[in-house]
């Protein structure tokens, strides 16, 4: 769906972006992450084509990307922001008519969505009588008006309270289910996982880290599992693993071991349930969170 | 472009739906139409000099008796009461004067008025041009002097002024192009600063907002300035528009109003009466005592197609010129009081001609100054318009013309490459070199 093919993109100074590729699915969620001041919102606008790479191109459903894409974009920029003194039903059809919808056309999708989120006697109110989670609304409905195939969302849950995030989160799961690509910006590691279906990490000018969320926390998983188990045991380096942590509780002990080479979990319960009886066997698989750090302190 | 489109119809549209519009365009022919009630309360205050005024004059120095004349509305008369019977007299009755002329009338004080009310300038004036000349005269036939034949020798020479155009000849009232002339300056200057910063306010406003990213994310940052300098552009337009109807309209009433004035005044005044050569050449073509009237009449000649015309073109590209500076500023910056130091080079040349237009141009309009003032495309919107009430020949006219359109494709090619990039930067502290490294960025 979108193809991101060697972007350079050079400011008076520094590279925001060195030769970064990417690869977007059409359908899916996709996390565009890394620390700030890492490249992220340079590789958004071009997406947007508010700047143009100095090297490397873009493809959006096998074209070249032009203006005719931006009317299938719909994006909602970390700083937020809509004119204070104008109606936000007036200021709603004029964002939607600017990305090529028609004026009766965007009202009735206004009237739906304000509807569909609690806003219906907003129509004639000013933004600067909104609280700034109403705000933040407001924002959300005039990113996704239009004839959307893709949405870049740059922390698109900051400023909300967390039933209004909620409800947020929902559209936005809604709108993919209904084929729209999604892109998310953000630093909130609980999202990515639960949302993304892949992600791209992006330090320094540089991509470091890219492919499905999946794989990705496959690819780190180190053959570490959690037991819980109750029963005596001691360990004395004959088992089939390597000791990392033993946690002994009064009803149940906690251990985390990591597989010895050429065992499975199969070997380890064998070894395990003569002795014990097992309440919880678990694999630790590293979140994104960590390896978001490892990565990012890696390179550093 | 039908973005652009959907822009300038929201700029227009949030500007003029703006109270402060509204205001504006009802305060200025409110203006005009209390100078007209300042006009006619003057007027009307002449109108109760039209009361016959009676002047007893006591004589004691034997010159004056008898030569004194009416004029208009001032009656004289020789007083047969003492002096003080005669104030007595004066104090019951507000419009009888008592002139009282010692022996001695050429000694300070002892020519004096007496009366109930204070007497005012015009009679003031009557009365000492009179005792002057009976005076003069007087001294004359004393010293041998024919004061026929001298007056037969006085001549009163007043210059018409005729403008040799390809229509013929024409009435050059210079009066009026001083007028127009100085009147453009200043129109352009202010709608060329209200204007321009209307549309730097609107632009810091979208970045401080940060409501920009969302535009440039659906059209490109020139659509955007350009959206909004026509639109601000347009709004202006429909202000001068609605002003010129609404003044309009307000001087045919005010002209209809003291016309139908006019005619009850002359039937009491004596316009034929001539004041001894003190008349101006104006006063002299027209009835005496409506200066409404006068007012109306000097503007009448002037060809308003023509300056309007150029006034409308030269605010327009002027204000094109001036706006897209103006929103390269406005994209530099974080706030509106960073501007200073990028305002100060643009307001110059504005400031420059608009005060060498009061000091030199309007008195000078066919200098080499003038000339090169009214070319270059900065200065050319007031100077032009000083020098067009006076006649400019139409080789310049059309070279200024060029000029100004070469010279606001120029500004807006130039700010628009500062304005993309500068309207997405953040925290930057913009200096020159600054701008200019924007200038040359690729896209």
């Amino acid at each position: 769906m979108l193809s991101i093919r060697n972007i350079v993109k050079q400011y008076a100074g520094h590279r925001a972006l060195d030769d970064v590729s990417l690869e977007v699915e059409k359908g899916k969620i996709f996390g565009l992450l890394g620390p700030n001041g890492a490249g992220k919102t340079s590789l958004i606008r071009i997406i947007n084509q508010i700047t143009a790479p100095d090297a490397g191109e873009v493809y959006f459903n096998g074209e070249k990307l032009n203006q005719s894409h931006i009317e299938r974009i719909g994006y909602l920029p970390e700083e937020r922001g809509l004119y204070k003194k104008m109606e936000i039903g007036e200021q709603l059809v004029y964002l939607a008519r600017l990305k090529g919808l028609g004026k009766t056309d965007a009202e009735r999708r206004i009237k739906t969505w304000f509807e569909k989120l609690d806003m219906s006697d907003w129509w004639g109110k000013k933004i600067e009588e909104l609280s700034k989670g109403m705000q933040q609304k407001v924002q959300f409905v005039s990113t996704i008006l239009h004839d959307l195939e893709l949405i870049i969302l740059d922390e698109p849950f900051s400023g909300f309270d967390p039933v209004n995030a909620e409800v947020i989160k929902d559209e936005i799961l809604e709108l993919n289910r209904k084929g729209a690509t999604i892109i998310f910006s953000t630093h909130r590691m609980e999202s990515v996982e639960e949302l993304c279906d892949a992600i791209a990490l992006i330090n320094r000018s540089h991509k470091i880290l890219d492919g499905p969320v999946k794989t990705i926390r496959n690819s780190y998983r180190n053959n570490t599992y959690k037991v819980e188990f109750t029963g005596k045991i001691s360990f004395d380096g004959t088992e089939p693993f390597k000791l990392l942590h033993h946690i002994p509780g009064s009803e149940s002990d906690l251990i985390q071991i990591k597989l010895k080479e050429n065992t499975t979990v199969n070997e380890v319960l064998q070894f395990l349930i003569p002795k014990v009886s097992i309440n919880r066997l678990e694999e630790i698989i590293p979140t994104m969170n960590e390896i978001f750090i490892e990565k990012v302190n890696q390179i550093r | 472009m039908n973005k652009t489109l959907l822009i300038i119809q929201r700029e227009y549209l949030a500007r003029v739906k703006k109270k402060s519009f509204i205001l504006m365009t009802f305060l200025v022919p409110g203006l005009i139409l209390a100078m007209y009630g300042v006009i006619y309360l003057i007027a009307a205050n002449s109108d109760s000099l039209n009361k016959v005024r009676e002047i007893k004059v006591i004589d004691q120095s034997g010159v004056f008796a008898g030569k004194l004349k009416d004029h208009k509305n001032i009656r004289f008369s020789t007083a047969n009461q003492s002096l003080p019977e005669a104030k007595k007299a004066a104090k019951k009755d507000e419009d009888l004067f008592i002139l009282s002329i010692g022996k001695n009338f050429t000694d300070k004080s002892s020519v004096r008025i007496f009366s109930e009310k204070k007497p005012n300038f015009a009679l003031i004036n009557e009365v000492e041009n009179q005792l002057n000349s009976i005076a003069t005269s007087n001294n004359m036939a004393a010293a041998g002097i024919d004061v026929i034949k001298l007056s037969g020798l006085k001549s009163n020479i007043s210059v018409e002024t005729k403008q040799l155009t390809d229509d013929g000849e024409k009435d050059s009232n210079l009066a009026s192009a001083y007028g127009i002339g100085v009147a453009s300056a200043i129109l352009i200057y202010l709608s060329l600063f209200i204007y321009g910063s209307q549309v730097m306010r609107g632009v810091i406003e979208e970045k401080t907002n940060r409501v920009i990213e969302v535009i440039v994310s659906s059209v490109k940052p020139f659509q955007l300035m350009l959206g909004k300098i026509l639109g601000v552009g347009l709004v202006g337009l429909t202000q001068f528009l609605l002003w010129i109807i609404l003044s309009t309209t307000v001087t045919n009433i005010a002209g209809k109003v003291f016309t139908s004035k006019e005619v009850a005044t002359e039937q009491s005044s004596n316009p034929a009466q001539i004041k001894g050569g003190k008349n101006s050449t104006a006063q002299t073509q027209m009835p005496i005592g409506n200066p409404v009237m006068n007012f109306l009449k000097t503007l009448e000649g002037v060809n308003y197609v023509y300056i309007l015309s150029c006034f409308i073109f030269y605010f327009l590209s002027g204000y094109l010129l001036y706006s897209a500076l103006f929103a390269a500023v406005g994209s530099a910056v974080d706030s509106e009081t960073e501007t200073q130091q990028f305002m100060f080079p643009i307001t110059l040349p504005l400031l420059f001609t608009y005060i060498l237009s009061f000091a030199f141009l309007v008195n000078n309009p066919d200098s080499t100054l003038a000339f090169w003032l009214s070319i270059i495309p900065f200065t050319a919107p007031i100077a032009m318009m000083v020098r067009i009430p006076f006649g400019v020949p139409d080789w310049q006219l059309a070279l200024s013309v060029v000029m100004m359109i070469a010279g606001f494709l120029f500004t807006t090619w130039v700010a628009a490459r500062i304005y993309r990039v500068g309207v997405l930067m953040y925290g930057k502290k913009a200096s020159y070199k600054e701008l200019a490294k924007w200038f040359f960025y690729k896209e």
